[in-house]
């Protein structure tokens, strides 16, 4: 298949900076700079390093180079009506594999399909010696080692370069259809998680300002048996595209911040807050801190603005016995920590 | 005569004053239980047996085996198929059997906090009357436990739909051997940090010692059925397994038994198979009622286009339980046919399916040792069953090195050596054929950092890089040598 190898190229500039102990800022798109602290260092760029190398439908595993763009790939699966199942947002058309899998977000179908980590198959990656290393592979099932290649979704780039990626595709559903409720959160939510309990085809939900979205993804037969028990209105699945790529006007607040909590927890009947994953995802305005909060209610929290890479702690703080750990995982990957230093948290 | 460590009574007075006597076992009659796991080749006594009842207790234990610089060794149920919880001579085993409690059961999130201990299938029962059940179902879960599923990252039947052990956990407990004790994971779907959940998932025990699990649970789905499809030929099965899931269908099962197989199990319980069939594909869909009714007919119509000889479809839940029985009797169905058989566990893309299977039937004659093959087709997970003899000399040699070229074949064919069973002692010298000094170097710094003096579970899983040498198959990866450039050891 076509497409730009730049594998011995970022391998040799690796190199480089790990005998000089330069840090590198790795980017390829761009589109997810705010996710995260700002990195200072020299730029490692990824893009260009692009291109499909291998998709079979039958097999149900795609694998491409970390810079290929996430558009031109979700058109090769769409061709055979199979789709990222954990539907990666894109925030801009210049999104990247790599990025996706780096950052590890996920969309509106995590709670019930998976996340970015579940569909990690294999992955080739460049560590901070400056090592071409290939973890797990592009079967379905593999246990020989540790996990490396799930490791590195979330990671972003701070334990190796991603270069060759090989993710679990799924089959796009024969229907999909959104129904709407007008109802409270609490009452909205008890109703979900009801109809969860009964297995009914929910892949996608979303509160917001009184209304609950839920999105059914199945047969046309199922589908409509479905709405027949629930009820609700039917109505267009816009909503779901603005929310997976982020577009949706919530997304646009500066002091946004991201909640990831038990799924049932305290679940408010509060207006300007827009709840998804059947509860266990919220996106709420604060000017205040909401680690403190989040850690008490048993999840965590990240500063969420589109706009701007932060200086200020993005991600949840994490307890010293777990940070400890961090520190020598990220030795373990990047003795002399160039690969995006500081990114996540100061310490790594 | 059993050689005994020097300090061996000094070290059970220790561990007696942690532990009450009856749980300290070191007698070599109440070792023996524990002398193998469900690899039975290996065997080994350790130095003594002990089992705690609490999470202070293991703490006690493993302060004072880093003191000494002794190794442990966890185990679980003990029917891991790779040799991961053998014992070591000089080791302690420590067995979590007393970590038998589920602790709670979250209806509203649906997940169940569970002590490590608990067999796989008493989650399910335990939330039956929920309507909930969790999903991985590894053919031995009446025995296995919860914690050695996820050292195992195991599988099942019902993977290819709702996944490996590794998707249906949120949360571990774990104790490092430093004593240190992490959170691991949480009860929201992600946490912040690295995914310390998937590193710890399959780890062979290599990284802490489990003591707590909350598990995913699923409800039950409002209905399930199985079609029996015949084939007169492997690979016509092989290549159906593919066009059904090509076609977008997502069975919740999807099995192949071949010939040998097929006899075997019918002879044992009675399932009503197509005895004359080259192969059998089991092909189950579940979900709503609709959904299983639109899903059945479409993939009997492809399998039929596949080349099926027979299609049946299971009439009514006894018909359905019968079908699934000759598969889940397979194993204990094949050892009637042999004194020993040995079970492989390579994983391949599926569209290689007809011809590894060739190339593991010419194996079988080069070696003049029958195999059996009875796998997850829908996963290309193979279980080749090697027949053979233990009693007549040699052949256990013979067998196993029969085993390592089939999974020579799968690394070949983009495969792995291990799709749930695990490395252990088993695959130590495969590793090296899958992975070249820089990737396994790389492993050894993540054990590193879990476990610095290698105390947990030492010479399992990951081969030393001298024993690769050794072994000679330090060479060629993925067709070429990693960084040419640099000096070989
Ligand atoms: C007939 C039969 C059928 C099988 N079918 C399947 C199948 O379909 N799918 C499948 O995946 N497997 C299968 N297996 C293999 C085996 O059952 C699994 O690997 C299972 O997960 C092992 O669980 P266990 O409790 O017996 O673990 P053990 O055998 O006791 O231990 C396995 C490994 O886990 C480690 N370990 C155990 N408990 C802990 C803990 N609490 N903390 C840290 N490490 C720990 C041990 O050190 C060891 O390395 C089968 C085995 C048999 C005998």
């Amino acid at each position: 298949m076509s497409g730009n190898d730049k594998t011995e190229q970022l391998r040799e500039q690796i190199v480089k900076a790990c005998r000089a102990r330069t840090p590198l800022v790795i980017n390829a798109g761009n589109s997810k700079s705010f996710y995260g602290r700002q990195v200072e260092g020299e730029a490692l760029p990824l893009d260009g390093h692009q291109g499909i190398l291998s998709y079979q439908a039958s097999e149900l595993v795609i694998t491409a180079r970390s810079g290929t763009r996430l558009d031109e790939l979700e058109a090769a699966l769409d061709q055979h009506n199979q789709q990222l199942a954990f539907e990666p947002p894109l925030h801009t058309d210049q999104a990247t594999l790599g990025g996706a899998v780096a950052c590890g977000l996920s969309g509106p179908a995590r709670a019930f399909r998976g996340a970015a980590r579940d569909f990690v198959l294999g992955a080739k990656v460049i560590n901070g010696k400056g090592e071409l290393l290939q973890f797990g592979g592009q079967v379905m099932k593999n246990v020989a080692g540790y996990d490396v290649s799930r490791l590195m979704a979330g990671a972003q780039g701070t334990l190796g370069v991603l270069i060759e990626i090989s993710l679990k595709v799924l089959p796009k559903s024969e229907a999909e259809t959104t129904l709407a409720f007008e109802v409270d959160a609490a009452q909205g939510h008890q109703w979900l998680r009801n109809w969860l309990h009964e297995g009914q085809p929910i892949s996608a939900s979303c509160h917001y300002q009184g209304t609950l979205s839920l999105r059914l993804s199945s047969t046309e037969n199922s589908i409509k048996q479905a709405h027949s028990r629930m009820g609700g209105e039917i109505v267009g699945n816009e909503l779901w595209h603005q929310l997976r790529h982020q577009t949706h006007p919530c997304f646009q607040q500066d002091n946004l911040w991201r909640l990831s909590l038990p799924p049932s927890t305290n679940i408010h009947n509060e207006d300007d807050q827009l709840i998804e994953w059947g509860g266990a995802l919220r996106w709420k305005a604060s000017n205040n801190d909401l680690f403190e909060q989040a850690r008490r209610l048993h999840g965590h929290a990240t500063r969420y603005a589109l706009r701007a890479a932060s200086r200020q702690q993005v991600f949840q703080p994490l307890q010293p016995a777990m940070l400890a750990i961090h520190k020598r995982i990220k030795q373990a990957f990047d003795p002399h920590s160039i690969l995006n230093p500081c990114r996540l948290y100061e310490e790594l | 005569m059993i050689p005994t460590h020097p300090n061996k009574s000094l070290i059970v007075r220790c561990l007696q004053k942690i532990l009450p006597a009856a749980s300290v076992l070191h007698e070599t009659e109440d070792l023996r239980p524990y002398e193998c796991d469900g690899l039975s080749a290996y065997q080994q006594l350790p130095l003594a047996v002990v089992l705690p009842e609490t999470v202070d207790q293991i703490d006690q234990i493993l302060t004072f085996c880093t003191k000494q610089q002794i190794p442990v060794v966890a185990r679980g149920a003990g029917t891991g198929l790779s040799g991961g919880a053998l014992p070591l001579e000089n080791g302690i085993l420590v067995s979590l059997a007393k970590f038998n409690r589920i602790l709670h059961i979250d209806i509203e999130n649906r997940t169940a906090v569970v002590q490590p201990g608990v067999r796989n299938l008493a989650i399910s029962d335990a939330v039956r009357e929920y309507g909930l059940y969790y999903a991985p179902d590894p053919s031995s879960q009446i025995a296995c436990s919860i914690g050695g599923n996820v050292a195992e990252n195991a599988g099942g039947v019902h993977c290819l739909k709702y996944g490996l052990t590794v998707h249906n956990i949120m949360k571990l407990e774990v104790v490092t051997i430093d004593g240190e004790h992490l959170t691991i994971g949480s009860d929201a779907l992600d946490s912040p940090g690295y995914d310390l959940l998937a590193l710890m998932t399959g780890s062979e025990g290599l990284l802490g010692i489990i003591t707590e699990i909350t598990v995913k649970l699923l409800p039950t789905p409002e209905t399930a059925n199985v079609i029996l499809a015949s084939f007169d030929d492997v690979a016509t099965a092989g290549q159906a397994v593919s066009n059904v899931i090509a076609d977008g269908i997502l069975p919740a099962g999807l099995e192949l038994m071949d010939n040998a197989a097929v006899g075997a199990a019918d002879d044992f319980v009675n399932a009503g198979y197509p005895r004359d069939a080259a192969a059998i594909l089991l092909c189950e869909i579940d979900g709503s009622d609709t959904e299983v009714a639109d899903q059945l007919s479409r993939a009997q119509q492809l399998l039929q286009r596949s080349g099926a000889t027979e299609i049946r479809v299971a009439k009514d839940e006894q018909q359905r339980a019968k079908f699934w029985a000759g598969r889940k009797a397979a194993f204990p169905a094949v050892g009637r046919l042999s004194p020993d058989y040995y079970c492989m566990d390579g994983t391949i893309p599926r569209h290689q399916l007809a011809d590894v299977l060739t190339r593991i039937s010419e194996l079988s004659d080069e070696y003049g040792l029958p195999i059996v093959n009875v796998f997850h087709a829908g996963d290309g997970n193979l279980h080749p069953l090697i027949l053979y003899d233990a009693n007549i000399e040699g052949e256990l040699e013979r067998t196993e090195e029969l085993g390592g070229k089939i999974l020579e074949v799968c690394v070949e064919a983009g495969g792995t050596i291990t799709g749930e069973h695990g490395v252990g002692m088993e695959k130590i010298n495969q590793m090296c054929v899958q992975f070249n000094e820089y990737e396994l170097q790389q492993f050894h710094a993540v054990k590193q950092a879990f476990d610095p003096n290698g105390l947990l579970n030492p010479g399992k899983g990951i081969p030393t890089l001298h024993r690769c040498a050794e072994f000679g198959a330090m060479h060629v990866h993925h067709g070429q040598l990693p960084h040419p450039e640099l000096e070989r050891f």
